[in-house]
């Protein structure tokens, strides 16, 4: 059967941006009041005048700032618990509980004790931290659990150092379920992070921006702040994504030489 | 040389060796015979050391090599990365790999060679690991019979000085690499 042609992968993506910008448009021009859903070209305006302003950037950066710095501290100690309870049955059933509760709690629970706790600027840091931590623990102890039997009794076999076994052997196992867990709690840490500073009042962050915007029914500014959220997360999700995916390099070995028999 | 006594092993209720008695010396080349299920894999397993639940006494002298019925090979390394790995030596990676018909595949990963070729990769590792003892489980399954033979002709050439254990339901594999059967 002959396959029928189908539009390039870029070409496809700029369709439905541009089908979901004009559903969007269509829905702003019904209900016609732009303080309740202002059409694309205002946000679009109203966006361009943000990036005019230096507190946007100082806005932005903060919340860059804090957001990554809570989710780069829950993906390091989820890679520690993760090994720790693949390894020992007695410390996961120690952690699974904890980790339970987490996913179980709803978010503004946290963001409500944790204004209690600690201070406000850095709820957001430990919010992202929290929706973050659960999913990557999980992630990394299914990946070790999930190692090839038969690729360790080969790494026995033929003497496999720790390393190797590390290396060859683990890694490999573990980074898809890694990356999987990394791509998802992006989104997440994001939209917790941002809602946390809403909640918080934290000052120079997207989430104040946002709530300002509410108060003055500045919607359109509104709308612009969630789109800069959107194509932050979109950014860094590519960034990390193509620092993960970058392919070990082929080793090349030449290939016409001819050797010596040795064995 | 490999020494077995008394060897008691079963799978629940199912007995598999009840005083199974083997006794070989440090060179040769012995095939173990038998119907699927009668144990041979176990044994195997039990004198390479990855089954240690059994009754009775198992020695060997040296170390090990194993052709597993699978290839375990490692998906995410090349066939030389595979070989290397357990040798840590660039022409004894290359001339093995070349002598089991892969020297233009020594590039490719696990997944972009055939059945047979990965088969070869695993024979290769096999006789590239520094080795007193070698164990063959099933090893030349999806081989064809040009380069089984051309496998066989390198076993033989390569571990001549050392202990080989074969297990094949083909006696005519057996034959061929000039083994004496072993009572099973």
């Amino acid at each position: 059967m002959k396959k029928r042609a189908d539009l390039p992968a870029p070409l496809r993506s700029l369709l439905a941006f541009v089908f979901w910008v004009g559903i969007w448009w269509i829905i702003s021009a019904i209900v016609g009041k732009e303080v309740l859903i202002p059409s694309p070209p205002v946000v679009v305006l109203h966006l361009f005048g943000l990036l005019k302003t230096s507190d946007f950037y100082l806005s932005v950066g903060m919340s860059v700032l804090r957001i990554t710095a809570g989710f780069a501290a829950a993906v390091l100690t989820g890679i520690i618990t993760g090994v720790i309870s693949a390894v020992s049955k007695t410390a996961d059933a120690l952690l699974s509980p904890l980790f339970s509760v987490i996913k179980a709690t709803p978010v503004a629970s946290f963001i409500i004790l944790a204004l209690v706790w600690i201070n406000k600027e850095l709820i957001p840091v430990f919010i992202s931290a929290l929706m973050v931590l659960p999913v990557i623990h999980g992630n990394v102890k299914e990946g070790i659990k999930s190692t090839d039997v038969q690729l360790l009794e080969m790494a026995k076999i033929f003497g496999f150092t720790k390393k190797q076994k590390l290396y060859r052997i683990y890694l490999p196992s573990v980074t898809p379920y890694l990356t999987a867990g990394i791509k998802t709690c992006l989104g997440l840490a994001w939209k917790a992070g941002v809602a946390s500073e809403v909640l918080c009042f934290a000052a120079y962050s997207i989430g104040n921006k946002l709530y300002q915007s509410k108060v003055y029914l500045e919607t359109a500014d509104m709308f612009a702040w969630t789109v800069t959220v959107i194509a932050i997360s979109i950014i860094i999700e590519k960034l990390l994504m193509s620092l993960v995916g970058i392919k070990q390099k082929k080793k090349r070995y030449d290939q016409n030489k001819k050797p010596e028999k040795v064995v | 040389m490999i020494k077995i006594k008394n060897l008691k092993k079963s799978f629940d209720k199912n007995v598999i060796f009840n005083g199974f008695d083997l006794c070989l010396p440090d060179t040769g080349t012995y095939y173990i015979n038998g119907p699927s299920g009668s144990g041979k894999t176990t044994l195997m397993r039990i004198i390479s050391g990855l089954d240690t639940e059994y009754e009775g006494t198992v020695e060997h002298s040296g170390k090990i090599s194993y052709v597993f019925q699978e290839n375990r090979l490692i998906p995410s390394l090349t066939a030389y990365e595979n070989v290397f790995e357990v040798c840590h030596k660039k022409e004894k990676t290359l001339y093995l790999l070349k002598e089991v018909g892969l020297e233009n595949d020594i590039d490719k990963y696990p997944a972009e060679l055939s059945g047979g070729m990965n088969r070869r990769v695993a024979i290769a590792r096999a006789l590239a690991y520094d080795h007193d003892i070698l164990l063959l489980d099933e090893p030349f399954t999806a081989l064809d019979d040009d380069i089984k033979n051309s496998v066989i002709k390198l076993i033989k050439e390569t571990e001549k000085d050392r202990l080989v254990l074969l297990v094949s339901h083909d006696e005519s594999e057996a034959e061929a690499l000039g083994c004496i059967s072993v009572p099973f």
